[in-house]
Parts: C-alpha cells; structure tokens; sequence
C-alpha cells in the first residue's frame, strides 16, 4: 500500500499507457509525463499567485481578493479570463516578430527545466547524466528572450528594464552555478537523481541533507540569494521596478502575452526552488526516517511550496536594492564567499570522515562571513550618493 | 537519424545566412543565436550531451548576451544611411571559400587516415569530469590562468576613471 500510494503516478502512466500498441508506448509515456508537467505547474501558478495575494495581504494589514469564490480562490481563473480577452496590443514601431516571439521562448524555456527534476522516487522525465548542466542552460536562455522583449518594445523603459535584468541574471548566474558545483564536487554527479540518492540516508533519524553541512549552509544560503536574484524577485526586482520603470521589460506587453510573462516568472520561481530542494534539502526524501512512508512527491511539493511561500514572505519584508549596491553585492560578497565554500568543501571531501571537518569547515565560513561582513560595511559610505552623469 | 540532421542543419545554416544578410545588427545577433542553438543541437543529436549543453550555455548564455550589449553599447543599433553590406565583398567571398576549402579539405582527408570505429563511443561527462582534472589538468590550469588574466585585465581598464565616483 505504501509502495503503491508512493510510486502512484508512475503505476497510472503504465496503466494508461498500457492500452496502446507496443510500438507507440515510448513516445506515448514520455508525450503524457510532458502534458502532466504542463497542465500540473500551471496549476501551481494559480495557486501561488493567490497564496501571494492573499499573503501579501495579510503582511501589509488588508484582505487580498475575497469577492470571487471562497476565500477569493477563484481569483486566478478570473485574472485568466480577463488576460484571454483582452486586447493585444503591439506598439507601432515594435518590431513585430521579435516581440511575438519574447513571450513564447521565456515560457518554452522555463518549462524545459522541469524536465530534469526529479519530483518523487522514479518520478523524472529525463534522467539525463548532465542534469543539471541542462537545468542551468535552458535558465541562460531566458536571458535573450528577457532581452528580445525589451529590445523589440521600442520602449525606453522597457529597454532599460531589459539591460537591468539581464546584467543582473549574468552576474548572479555566476553564483548560482559556483554554488551547485559544490554539491556536484561531494555527490560526484550531475544526474540529479543521484544527487537526490545521496542525500537519501538517516543517521539516528535524521538525514544526510547537504543543507546539514557547513559547505551546504554557505552553499544554500548563496544558492538562495542567486536564486532571488535570478528570477527577478523582491528585494532584487529592479528590473521591473514599477516606482522607476513602469513594468520592465514587459511595459509594452498587454492581455495574454502579458500573462505569459507573468507565467514564466513563477515557472522560473518553481523550477529553480525544485533544484534548491533537489540539491540540497534532499529532494523528494523524508524529513524523518520514520516519515519515510509518506510518498515522496508529497515531500518535493511541499518542499517547493514552502520555498515559494519563503520568497513571497521576502517580498513583503525586504526594501528593494538600488542598481549598484546589487552589483557590489553580487561581485564583492557573494562570489566571493561562494568560490571560499568551493575552497572549503573540497577540504571537507579531503579531510574524511570525523568531527575535525565539522569544526574546522564551519571555523572557516563563520570567520570570513563575519569578517567579510564587517569589511563591506566600514568601506560602504551612508552619505548622499554621488551621481556621474546626472547633476 | 539522417533527417533530424538535414532539419537541424537548414536551421544552422538559415541562422548563419540570415545573420549576415540581416540589415539590422540587432537582428543579426539573434540570428547568430539560433545557429548558436542549431549547433547545440547537432552535438546533442551526435549523443554529446556535455558538449551540447555547455555550446547552449555558453554561447546563446553568455556570447550571444556580450554580443547585444556591445551592439547596444556602442550605438551600432541605428541603421547606417549608406548600407551594411561592405564593397569588398568579393575579396571577403574569396576569403571565404578558401578557408571552407581548407577546412572542408582537412576534415575529408582525417575521416581516411582515423581507424574506423563501427560502435559509438560512450563517453558520460564523469569521463570527461576526470579526464580534465586529471589527464588534463595542466592545460585545464593554464586556460584557467588565461582567463583570471584577462577578466583582471579587463577591470584594470575599465577602472580608468577618476575615483570617488560610484
């Protein structure tokens, strides 16, 4: 019963794949698994979106949407309703196929991540040896799409908005990638179902999480500011600072392109919180040994949902940075300390098994965190900000 | 497996023509990126999941990225009055077609003088993951030296304007 309700959807794809012919079931599993993912995280959007409403309402003292359905829950299938029939509209001097095409490719790009990620116990579409270097392309390749719809606006704003993202996304991407390689250098894969497989083991209950190392404390906490600042989130959301630039890149963008842009921003939200979960809260694995019988999509999903709801709670706390203090941040802190937990974790794999590791490693990040720490701020100048070119 | 690369190489080539027949650079830079893209793809139908996947990131990443930011920077996105198309194009065809018979020569004569391998090979990105830092690991350390140089380099010119300013 347990294996049963664990490996659920698995034995429903056999099923219903089971009623074709022989020669047409590869293709088939593998066309139903895509059309689950593509009806599935879609659904989650609507889910966050209202979670992110409401609960941005309740941080700021007011109500969020409570007129449709209950508790407002409708909400996204009426915001759905009026995107599809709004008017779509395309600034006469766009460039017309650049800015019919932006939308389509951050959407496609997004949702191909998904299909590395392992969602439960033989719950992945691809296992691919490079996983995780697949992950990481398909997120550089939003970049462009980020870019053409700034570009083909014709829109100062929505340009401005473009150069901002995407000099964000490139810097953070650097992060994003030094952080999961010190996982990839303690697993020695870049399959994520075997990363997930090594993280699967209890030690008097507890779990061999990497998250529960010093090197994977650093990592994740690194991982998680790149990963804010690589889908465009508050406090990083510069590129569509509405006080400064309208919308961003996606000024221009009206009705159901507009939505496509909303979609791939929380597609992006989804897929990076799931490789955070895959690389270093142990997937789809159980909190627990003696949860281990609850099933393991269970797991990775409400692992996901508590990142999402992590990245809402930052929303409606942090302030939004200013354009330099996030290139320093990214460049002078962040890179920086993830390229020091490199440095660390390969110490950690050399010094073997022991409590020698844990002290020296965390001795290490403690000291040049706060060192690091103490350093920027004594250099950072609480004055009134010079100005190069506008005065 | 054959029209899979007939598909994947028209869309290389039309990617590559269009972006030089492009009027507008920014047009030519995207262009430029879908045959980044067409590539990747030829690596990944060749069964080279590493080389595919690091051609994607790095180049439609990274490249194509420098590319529009240097277009965009320099002011080269107006359309130049008196065309873009240069009057030496025929000297530059010339180059052209000489270098892709050099190269197209090249590559004929290897495919006689390599021993012919009747099975793929197998080779995961662990293998090639040990093969850098182990075979490998001295032109890996140099290329490594290479680049920390120029990125070194590069903030050293950029930093030559008065300080004080942020």
């Amino acid at each position: 019963m347990i294996t049963t309700m664990d490996q659920i959807f698995v034995l429903l794809q056999h099923w219903i794949v089971g009623f074709l012919p022989a020669f047409v079931q590869p293709f088939a599993a593998v066309l139903l698994s895509v059309v689950v993912i593509i009806c599935l995280f879609p659904a989650l959007f609507a889910l966050a979106v209202w979670m992110e409403r409401k609960g941005l309402g309740r941080m700021q003292n007011r109500l969020g949407p409570n007129r449709v359905g209950p508790f407002g829950l409708l909400q996204p299938i009426a915001d759905g309703i009026k995107s599809l029939t709004k008017e779509d509209i395309v600034p006469l001097s766009a460039d017309t196929p650049v800015h019919f095409l932006a939308p389509l490719l951050l959407v496609v790009a997004a949702f191909m991540g998904f299909a590395v990620l392992p969602m439960g116990r033989n719950m992945v579409l691809v296992d691919m040896d490079a996983g995780l270097l697949f992950f990481f392309a398909m997120g550089a390749s939003t970049e462009v799409s980020v870019f053409m719809a700034g570009w083909s606006s014709r829109n100062k704003y929505s340009l401005l908005g473009a150069m901002r993202a995407v000099a964000q996304m490139i810097s953070y991407e650097v992060v994003l990638l030094l952080s999961s390689v010190a996982v990839v250098m303690i697993s020695g894969s870049m399959s994520l179902t075997k990363i997930v497989e090594a993280q699967n083991h209890y030690t008097w209950g507890m779990p061999h999480w990497y998250i529960f190392t010093p090197w994977g404390l650093a990592g994740f906490v690194m991982y998680a500011i790149a990963a804010t600042a690589e889908t465009n989130r508050s406090p990083f959301d510069l590129p569509e600072g509405e006080s400064e630039l309208v919308a961003g890149y996606h000024t221009e963008y009206s009705g159901f392109k507009f939505a496509l842009f909303f979609l791939g921003e929380y597609l992006a939200m989804f897929s990076i919180s799931g490789l955070g979960t895959t690389l270093f809260l142990g997937g789809w694995s159980a909190p627990f040994a003696f949860l281990e019988w609850v099933p393991s999509w269970i797991w990775f999903f409400s692992k996901l949902m508590m990142s999402i709801f992590v990245f809402i709670w930052m929303r409606g706390t942090l302030p939004r940075l200013r354009q330099d203090q996030l290139m320093n941040f990214a460049w002078k802190f962040v890179l920086p300390f993830t390229l020091l937990n490199l440095m660390v974790t390969a110490l950690w794999r050399f010094m073997g098994e022991g409590w020698e590791r844990w002290v020296v490693c965390s001795a290490i990040l403690a000291v040049v965190w706060v060192v690091m720490g103490r350093v920027e701020m004594r250099s950072e100048h609480f004055g009134p900000r010079s100005y190069r070119y506008a005065e | 497996m054959t029209v899979v690369f007939y598909l994947i190489a028209t869309l290389t080539l039309a990617g590559g023509l269009a972006a030089v027949l492009l009027k507008h650079l920014v047009h030519c830079a995207l262009a430029v990126t879908v045959a980044f893209g067409g590539l990747a793809l030829l690596f990944l139908s060749l069964d080279a999941q590493f080389a595919g996947f690091a051609q994607i990131l790095v180049y439609i990443g990274a490249v194509a990225i420098l590319i529009v930011f240097a277009i965009l920077l320099t002011r080269g996105s107006e359309l130049p009055k008196d065309g873009v198309f240069s009057r030496t194009w025929l000297v530059g065809l010339a180059i052209a077609a000489g270098v892709f018979s050099v190269l197209g020569w090249a590559v004929l004569e290897s495919a006689q003088s390599l021993p012919q391998q009747s099975a793929v090979p197998a080779v995961t990105v662990h293998d090639i993951g040990n093969a850098l830092v182990g075979r490998y690991v001295l032109p890996l350390e140099i290329v490594a030296l290479l680049l920390t140089a120029a990125t070194i380099g590069a903030v050293i010119v950029a930093l030559h304007e008065k300080d004080g300013a942020q």
